[in-house]
């Protein structure tokens, strides 16, 4: 009998982290575009173009996972995290929409569509962070809690604004590239300052997650975690100045080991300290034809995905649809 | 505050994501088909200017038709655990799996493949573009099959089994292919044909009424008054089989539809009226005999239950009269101008009917909006007909939060909804660009 709440976890976590690298990616290049002249602008957002929208979807099917296979924690986390993923709401939205007014409006409104851009990028990123404090301190009140969240919204974006920046290393060429290996620096000192502070403070603000860190000898092995994060940063430090894919593949594995370190904090809760994922399943029945259709399109998704990667391989070019 | 108010707000806070998302998926269902229409005429005129212009400028309205779409939808998703907890718990597992096979099936395909199509033109063969277009028409139609199965479920249950306090599927089939869904489904299918074809045509005839030698132009408002004229005939004979399965599955909800408050033969149907819920009966009413027994028992003598059969348990009656007046007589209207529109466009465009198809662009919105108020209310008191009631799904999110966040929504969507109606007359009238 196969651990059903166990590969539902999973695939949750899985979606989650897609979304995260893949969304990530595109809102740091949102954030970042106060940074770059107009017609670097239009080179930024046509790297993205072709896959904003996809992208967006694992944020459904991540939150959809939790809804379906974990429908008591979907309303507990989303209810206590309700004015946060609000503004999230709204920030995906702003900018979602600006996406597609910004090159279909004239004069002060494209202006104001290039920052509502931004902003909605921004706003999107730090809530999710925001987010992803209080969750960590299991929503715990008072303003140190608050305080910590606020340090995280900052930290993912820093997160972001480094897949962005490397992203861009890959996508572009020229001055906009030049820019963007320096945005990587930026992008890596901050993300250094934000992980170093979490993975500090976390264990602080949670007994249960101090627990699992601090119980030696265990705790030697965990250290591979932070060493490799180490070692990932150190990659893409190195490799900004010259290489084109190695610095958004060390970011995108700075991710991964970050995530590996927040899911090793967090299981098997699903709220941390009150839900475990057994506790929190829905009915084997629903989760059995749930996991049935997800086996049976998920490589046909895994294959169509890929497909328009490579459709749209190489550096972006200004101009949208085709011209 | 008491239960009431913040049961109030959920469902205010609901119905407005709600409302404003289905504006968007009730055009781009439909627009989907039309976009593969003009790809392939494109490649089949090889590359024809004029067509290719005609395809470039709606796919730029079809990528942010969708893009609304998908944002406002993602909102959705967070809500259904947040604004009604006890909807899960109760139906979780019915309801859960047909979202998500939604998401597998169907978001993933339309988004990606939407990449494909907006960006790929000249990176892929032409095959590939038009297999793209076809996919992401086929998304889009998936997408309503799987959130119009839910939502028929929820009006009219089929193939559930009780297990502990919550149900399950005991036969996923009856469940999806429940007694309301094929009639619900075609009539969703076919109000989004319709109100895509209005806009086809009111954009359509935007432009003509600023450029009125473009030829590309009037090709598209013939070609969206000729849908709708063909879609229009249909929708009324699926509507009236939609009615009467209504009829047969929630009767309270046709009572209410109709404003028929008590049991009778030979009942007359109420043209206008002000249904008076405190007296229980109609004030002001301008009724034809015997005509709601004709339509809705195809006999004008027989007996229709009236709302006093099912009181207390039965919805507001005026909001669920009005709306299906207002569903009703959109629908005529638009099958006029359709008729009338198609015939005279025949030979020429006079610029009066240019007005009327540019006035009657978003008609299909109000048609859409009208009956989902009607289907919507018209199930209360009830979430899930006989199984589960609204009262009992609301959530304990405090009512502060909602009502901020309430206000929030509701202000960024009227703005969102202003920039996308200027932005598409503003597009409209600058015409389709080779």
């Amino acid at each position: 009998m196969i651990d059903l709440p166990l590969v539902f976890a999973v695939l949750m976590g899985a979606a989650i982290l897609a979304y995260v690298v893949l969304d990530g990616y595109d809102l740091g290049v949102g954030m970042l575009m106060p940074a770059a002249s107009p017609g670097e602008q239009d080179v930024m957002v046509a790297s993205i173009g072709p896959f904003w929208d996809a992208n967006e979807t694992w944020l459904v099917l991540g939150v959809g996972i939790l809804l379906i296979a974990f429908p008591a924690a979907h309303g507990y986390i989303l209810g206590a995290l309700y004015l946060p993923v609000a503004a999230m709401l709204t920030g995906l939205m702003l900018r979602g929409v600006a996406f597609e007014l910004r090159v279909k409006a004239l004069g002060w409104h494209a202006e104001l569509w290039n920052w509502l851009f931004w902003f909605g990028s921004f706003l999107a990123s730090f809530a999710q962070g925001y987010m992803l404090g209080r969750y960590l301190t299991a929503f715990q009140p008072g303003l140190g809690y608050m305080f910590f969240s606020l340090l995280v919204g900052a930290a993912l974006c820093g997160g972001y604004v480094l897949l962005g920046a490397t992203w861009l290393i890959l996508r572009t060429e020229g001055a906009l590239q030049a820019k963007a290996r320096a945005w990587t620096k930026w992008g890596l000192a901050w993300v250094a300052l934000g992980v170093a502070l979490v993975s500090l403070a976390t264990p602080l603000a949670s007994e249960i997650v101090r627990d699992k860190w601090f119980d030696f000898p265990r705790t030697l092995g965990l250290m591979v975690l932070p060493l490799a994060t180490l070692a990932a940063w150190l990659w893409v430090w190195r490799s900004a100045g010259k290489s084109e894919w190695q610095p958004f593949a060390g970011a995108v594995a700075i991710f991964v080991l970050a995530f590996a370190g927040l899911a090793y904090s967090v299981f098997p809760y699903v709220v941390i300290g009150w839900l475990t994922i057994w506790q929190a399943a829905s009915h084997p029945s629903a989760l059995k034809v749930v996991l049935a259709g997800a086996l049976l399109v998920l490589p046909f998704l895994v294959g169509y995905t890929v497909f328009a990667y490579r459709v749209f391989r190489g550096k972006a070019k200004a101009g949208l649809y085709g011209h | 505050m008491d239960a009431g108010d913040a049961l109030l707000l959920a469902r205010a806070q609901f119905g407005l994501n709600i409302a404003f998302h289905i504006l968007f998926p009730s055009l781009s269902i439909a627009l989907g088909w039309y976009l593969l229409y003009f790809r392939v005429k494109v490649a089949l005129t090889a590359n024809d200017p004029g067509w290719l212009a005609t395809y470039r400028l709606w796919v730029k309205i079809f990528a942010l038709t969708f893009a609304m779409g998908v944002v406002s939808g993602i909102t959705m998703s967070f809500q259904f655990g947040t604004n009604w907890p006890g909807y899960m718990q109760k139906v979780g597992n019915i309801a859960g799996p047909l979202l998500g096979y939604e998401v597998l099936t169907a978001f993933f395909l339309e988004a990606t493949f939407l990449g494909v199509m907006l960006f790929g033109m000249e990176r892929v063969s032409t095959r590939v573009h038009i297999v793209s277009a076809a996919m992401v028409a086929i998304g889009t139609t998936l997408s309503a099959f799987w959130i119009l199965a839910l939502n028929s479920w929820m009006q009219t249950p089929a193939g559930q089994v009780m297990d502990g306090e919550a149900l399950i599927a005991g036969d996923w089939l009856r469940v999806i292919f429940n007694p309301s869904f094929p009639y619900r489904f075609t009539h969703m299918l076919l109000a989004s044909g319709l109100t895509a074809s209005f806009l086809v045509a009111g954009l359509s005839a935007w432009r003509l009424l600023a450029a009125p030698q473009d030829a590309g132009a009037l090709r598209t408002l013939r070609a969206g008054a000729l849908v709708a004229a063909l879609l229009a005939p249909v929708q009324v004979f699926v509507g009236d089989l939609h009615g009467l399965n209504t009829l047969e599955h929630q009767p309270a909800k046709i009572a209410a539809m109709e404003a028929i408050w008590q049991t009778r033969a030979g009942v007359p149907l109420v043209l206008f009226a002000v249904p008076n819920e405190a007296t229980r009966r109609n004030d002001y009413a301008v009724e034809v005999p015997k005509m709601a027994s004709l339509i809705l028992r195809h006999d004008p003598n027989a007996e229709v239950q009236g709302l006093e059969h099912f009181a207390p348990d039965h919805p507001p009656v005026a909001p669920v009269f009005f709306a299906f007046r207002l569903m009703v007589g959109m629908g005529v209207l638009m099958l006029a101008f359709a008729w009338i529109g198609s015939w005279i466009l025949r030979k020429r465009a006079p610029r009066w009917l240019l007005w009327a198809f540019a006035g009657m662009t978003f008609s299909g919105w109000i048609a859409t909006l009208a009956g989902w108020l009607v289907t919507e209310i018209g199930r209360q008191p009830w979430l899930v007909t006989g199984i589960l009631r609204t009262a009992a799904a609301a959530g304990r999110v405090p009512e502060a939060a909602i009502g901020a966040s309430l206000a929030g929504y509701a202000f960024v969507y009227g703005a969102m909804l202003v920039a996308y109606v200027v932005v598409l007359t503003h597009l409209a009238r600058e015409g389709a660009k080779p």
